[in-house]
């Protein structure tokens, strides 16, 4: 699992806690989280980085029932997958929303939440979580 | 590129074998291949083998020198290959690539996962490294939560049902009742599937495969070879692979797999024909969604009506459109070995040796492997040769 591993959680910061990624452009498209190479443009595409936008919209969601190792004791919980304002994707958690406000559709801003503590020992890994606005 | 042919299958019952190893299950699976293929193990020129996450599973790497030395066939070469869920779909085309090219004239492909030697809480650790570790996983995405996303966005879309869901699983049970090799012989009904509990919701306990040991088999021989020995063979006629984003939220649309539909367009080009002409499917359907995203990006029916053709009967056992005879992925998923077994199946469709389940004048099959949520798609077609 990657959820524990301190050298990754401390690579991850920028992307994990600022919601860092990245823009070609060349043809505009924005990139989360960054990519090495714009899949659009290749080798004539140039990536300047940036900071996402905190607010996306809600493409699909599930409810888990059944969680995966480092989340077992979280459910129920929802992920959806979010489009942000400037159409970049990423998968998330839904917290802190009502459960009938959780649809395709629903408006949702970023916050900054504590993603898993796997190991008693080891460090806790934080990140970013999304909840419904309006 | 020469033509190739399958020449002989083997395949282990697929289930909770406590009591054999993962060596063993290859060895019973290839030795059932070499058999029924009437060769001795020294026509083999090379191996490869599709295997998702031994190493996860049971601490064993390097699978292909284990196959090949399990089979006693060193120092002939062999290879793993991996593809998550679609290893040994992978492992095939990578096979008839060997074969085509030249390069040799009889291959052994197989295909094998030993998954009960862990809880259930490390298998879906193994699993989960089908999908993208630093941006699924990590926020506590499971495999099912992935097809979960899918599923409600079809529903959202296409009005498709949670009970047209649940007849695929009741549809794969019913043809499982008449397959021998199958993990679970028990008919199952649409309440029991909607009263199994939600995995992730709107995926059900009895949406999803099961977690299973098994291996399988194929011998391949260049074509006209396999016709001068004049046994009963199996032309593989078309075979497409496709890749897509690793993570499901890089993928243009959540309704379809586009790599299924990029791996079967390659195929149904190389082998001159179209999904009309296709008698019976081996598909993908780790949960129940995927069994409807995948006849309609097979061509089987237009995107969105998969729900009602389900629910129309259309693709039950000797309807319009043959699917998943075998019981498909509801009646075991040895992630390694799924790929290859759908080809044994085809094998013996085609061949009229599928006995209870036997597709009526099957002329043409065609298997269907999906990777993770569908990063990998493959797609053969088939006919007798
Ligand atoms: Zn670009």
């Amino acid at each position: 699992m990657t959820n524990g591993n301190l050298p990754l959680i401390w690579r991850k910061f920028p992307e994990r806690y600022l919601l860092q990624g990245n823009r070609c452009e060349t043809c505009g498209t924005c990139f989360f989280p960054a990519r090495q190479v714009c899949p659009n443009c290749r080798r004539k595409g140039k990536l300047v980085q940036m900071e996402m936008p905190r607010q996306g919209k809600i493409i699909t969601f599930t409810e888990v029932f059944t969680g995966p190792y480092g989340f077992e004791f979280e459910t129920p919980y929802f992920i959806a997958i979010i489009e942000l304002s400037n159409k970049a994707r990423l998968l998330s958690q839904v917290v802190d929303s009502p459960r009938e406000k959780i649809k395709i559709g629903a408006k949702v801003e970023k916050v900054f939440r504590k993603i898993s503590d796997i190991d008693p020992e080891g460090p806790i890994a934080y990140g970013y979580k999304f909840k419904v606005v309006g | 590129m020469r033509s190739v042919s399958i020449i002989g299958v083997g395949c282990t019952s697929f289930g909770e074998h406590w009591q054999k190893s993962l060596r063993e299950l290859v060895a019973e699976a290839g030795i059932q291949a070499v058999l029924t293929s009437g060769l001795v193990g020294k026509d083999i020129e090379a191996i490869y083998g599709g295997c998702m996450a031994s190493g996860r599973f049971i601490a064993q790497e390097h699978i292909g020198a284990l196959l090949a030395d399990q089979l006693g066939l060193n120092p002939i070469p062999s290879t793993r290959v991996e593809a998550a869920c679609a290893s040994g779909g992978v492992a095939l085309r990578s096979g008839f690539l060997s074969v085509a090219s030249g390069a040799y004239d009889i291959v052994a492909v197989g295909g094998v996962e030993k998954m009960t030697e862990v809880s259930t809480s490390e298998a879906a650790i193994a699993l989960g490294g089908a999908g993208d570790q630093e941006t699924e996983l990590f926020h506590g995405a499971s495999f099912p939560a992935l097809y979960a996303l899918m599923a409600r966005k079809h529903m959202h879309d296409f009005g498709t049902t949670e009970e047209q869901m649940a007849l695929c699983s009741v549809q794969a049970h019913k043809n499982g009742m008449l397959n021998p090799n199958s993990q679970f012989h028990k008919e199952i009904s649409v309440e029991e599937v909607m009263h199994s509990g939600y995995v992730a919701s709107p995926l059900k306990l009895l949406d999803c495969s099961p977690i299973t040991d098994g291996a399988a088999a194929v011998i391949l021989c260049e074509t006209e070879k396999a016709r001068k020995m004049g046994i009963p063979a199996v032309e593989i006629i078309g075979a497409g692979q496709a890749s897509d984003s690793l993570a499901l939220s890089g993928r243009k649309s959540l309704t379809e797999v586009a790599a299924t539909k990029k791996a079967a367009e390659i195929a149904y080009k190389q082998a001159n024909l179209g999904p009309k002409d296709i008698d019976v499917v081996e598909l993908h359907d780790c949960f129940s969604i995927a069994n409807i995203m995948a006849i309609e990006d097979l061509g089987f029916f237009k995107k969105g009506e998969g729900g009602k053709a389900l629910e129309q009967g259309k693709t039950a056992l000797n309807s319009e459109i043959s699917v998943n005879p075998s019981g498909g992925l509801k009646c075991g998923h040895p992630v390694g070995a799924t790929g290859v077994k759908q080809a044994v199946e085809i094998f013996e469709q085609l061949l009229g040796k599928a006995g209870k389940r036997q597709v009526k004048d099957a002329k043409i099959g065609l298997a269907h492997n999906v990777g993770g949520s569908g990063a990998t798609a493959v797609v053969h077609i088939m006919r007798r040769l």
